[in-house]
């Protein structure tokens, strides 16, 4: 968690310049980036997705949570003198100097249509609804380009082999930015076969949490319809002052 | 690891069956889905003779037949990286000093064992596939690809003997081998034209071994997916041929021909009216029986054909009553 801490820390003062309204003037370090072919110098604190805006683009897509939780952001680039394709989300990513890039606003690939109800429990939803997993070579590809660092290679291998559980837990911190599936050779659409697969793993092959059976009970019961009624009859500013005190995690 | 190292591995090899022998072993995907009869049985039978199969962690497909191509270089990506994942155990310790790799599916086999070869007889191969891993460790070619009856035949025989709860006495198996475990020869683990190795543990188990002339025979293989009719007259006559030389049942070790001989039994039967069927087992299903290691081991619900009629006119398994 630490590591998640201080990148989010560095986030926020990567964007600081912008939202604080800092004058060029004041900053010191400078990088060059080149922009689907064009260069421009910006501060050598900001991420690709902020130096994108200091050079004048308008980000209507390719942009998101800024947070780095969306995937909205897909950005495919190389350092200045690497052979190295990389891949990265723009807000999570800090430009360097030389660094050429372009964003990816968005990947074609279906997501198949199907009733998770309806569907067997079986290794044969993959081949299905996307028989393309079967012509995964094991090249790695996916993997390297995962910017949330997950193992996708393997668990496409796990849906080949129709482990569910497996294919859950390497699977879940995706965020569907759809980088590997532009990098596979295969063609696959590695995270639509994983939302496949997490879907048919959460009906048919984890336990029901007792706690969720519990709380959909309660409510079920009415238990919450008296304070549901108060905030739905609250004033504006009543509400204000209630999200203003409310319980949260702190920051 | 070294040359040295790898080849201390196998000098140091221990007698399979003489205890606590753990091996690391390549399961591959067939086993975990439509083929759960052959891993079942193999992974009890193994147990019975004292050795561990220790499934590789992260293993991946194989590569099948894909990565027998010459010019693309990207297919042998996957069996090569099962190897590396042989050196990862040995190092993690999940494995001893174990550079063999234990296979199942002869499909498996066949394609691991093939890249294997290649990549020692193609440094520059190598050198390139190394290359494109990334984040894994360079394989350094010390690993050693075997079949399961490989190691089922180094076994003594007695200590296969002492395990037969239940000889299958009045039994006529024919075993088969079709391509895999044969060719090419070098790859092969028996006399391309005239295989014998399933012969002694058939013996064994107290059954009688039936030589069928069409064991060698390919089975129509992948040939199953568009062109049912063909792979059917295939099985027709290599079934027939079986049944006239007086073969109970038919034994494999090879899923997709276990499908083509077994599963297209439907298709045989509509095409030649004079077809009887047959039941088509895995060795191991058999082994286990004979072990009296009960059906969660022997796993005969998964076979198309149900061998009960057979095995019951043996006395082999009780009639319901």
């Amino acid at each position: 968690m630490s590591t998640k801490t201080s990148m989010m820390e560095r986030i926020s003062e990567s964007t600081r310049s912008l939202t604080t309204g800092v004058d060029t003037k004041d900053v010191e370090h400078w990088v060059t980036i080149h922009i689907m072919g064009r260069g421009y110098r910006v501060p050598a604190d900001l991420t690709i997705m902020t130096a994108m805006e200091f050079a004048g683009y308008k980000l209507i897509r390719s942009c998101g949570c800024r947070q780095g939780f969306c995937g909205a952001c897909a950005t495919v680039f190389r350092r200045k003198g690497e052979y190295r394709l990389e891949t990265a989300l723009a807000c999570q990513t800090r430009v360097e100097d030389g660094m050429s890039l372009v964003q990816i606003p968005f990947v074609p690939a279906d997501a198949a249509s199907y009733d998770v109800a309806a569907e067997e429990y079986s290794y044969t939803v993959f081949s299905k609804h996307y028989p393309e997993v079967a012509r995964c070579v094991s090249c790695n590809t996916c993997t390297k380009a995962c910017p949330q660092d997950l193992e996708v290679m393997d668990y496409v291998q796990a849906a080949i082999k129709g482990d569910f559980e497996a294919l859950t837990e390497a699977s879940f911190d995706c965020i569907q930015c759809g980088l590997c599936a532009i990098r596979c050779p295969a063609e696959i659409a590695q995270y639509h076969v994983a939302q496949l697969g997490r879907r048919m793993y959460g009906r048919y092959g984890s336990a029901e949490p007792e706690h969720l059976k519990n709380r959909v009970a309660q409510i079920e019961q009415g238990e919450f319809d008296e304070a549901l009624d108060e905030l739905v009859g609250a004033t504006k500013d009543d509400l204000k002052k209630r999200y203003a005190a409310r319980e949260r995690e702190s920051d | 690891m070294t040359q040295d190292k790898a080849s201390r591995a196998r000098g140091d090899r221990r007698e399979a069956g003489s205890g606590g022998t753990r091996l690391p072993y390549y399961p591959g995907c067939t086993l975990k889905t439509t083929a759960r009869n052959l891993e079942d049985s193999a992974l009890a039978v193994a147990r019975a003779l004292g050795i561990e199969l220790v499934e590789l962690p992260r293993w991946n497909c194989c590569g099948v037949v894909a990565s027998l191509t010459d010019d693309d270089l990207m297919r042998h990506l996957a069996p090569l990286r099962n190897l590396i994942r042989v050196q990862e155990a040995n190092a993690a310790g999940i494995v001893e000093d174990e550079m063999r790799l234990v296979t199942l599916c002869s499909m498996c086999f066949n394609t691991l064992k093939r890249t294997n070869a290649r990549v020692a007889e193609r440094p520059e191969d190598l050198e390139k596939l190394n290359d494109l891993m990334y984040k894994e460790e360079d394989y350094e070619g010390g690993v050693e690809v075997v079949h399961f009856l490989e190691i089922l035949r180094e076994i003594d025989p007695e200590t296969i003997r002492r395990n037969v709860k239940r000889p299958l006495e009045g039994l006529k198996v024919a075993p088969y081998y079709g391509c895999t475990l044969l060719r090419p020869k070098e790859i092969g683990i028996d006399d391309p034209e005239r295989p014998t190795a399933q012969d002694d543990i058939i013996r064994e188990l107290g059954a009688e071994v039936v030589d069928n002339p069409r064991k060698t025979v390919c089975c129509g293989s992948y040939q199953t997916v568009a062109n049912k009719d063909a792979v059917a007259d295939l099985a027709y006559d290599i079934l027939t041929h079986a049944r006239a030389a007086g073969a109970d049942v038919l034994t494999t070790f090879c899923p997709l021909c276990a499908f083509n001989l077994d599963n297209r039994q439907r298709e045989v039967a509509a095409r030649h009216p004079d077809f009887e069927h047959m039941p088509v087992l895995y060795l191991t299903q058999l082994m286990a029986l004979a072990f009296g290691l009960g059906e969660e081991a022997c796993r005969f619900d998964l076979n198309f054909v149900d061998p009960a009629g057979v095995l019951e006119a043996s006395q082999l398994v009780k009639e319901e009553s």
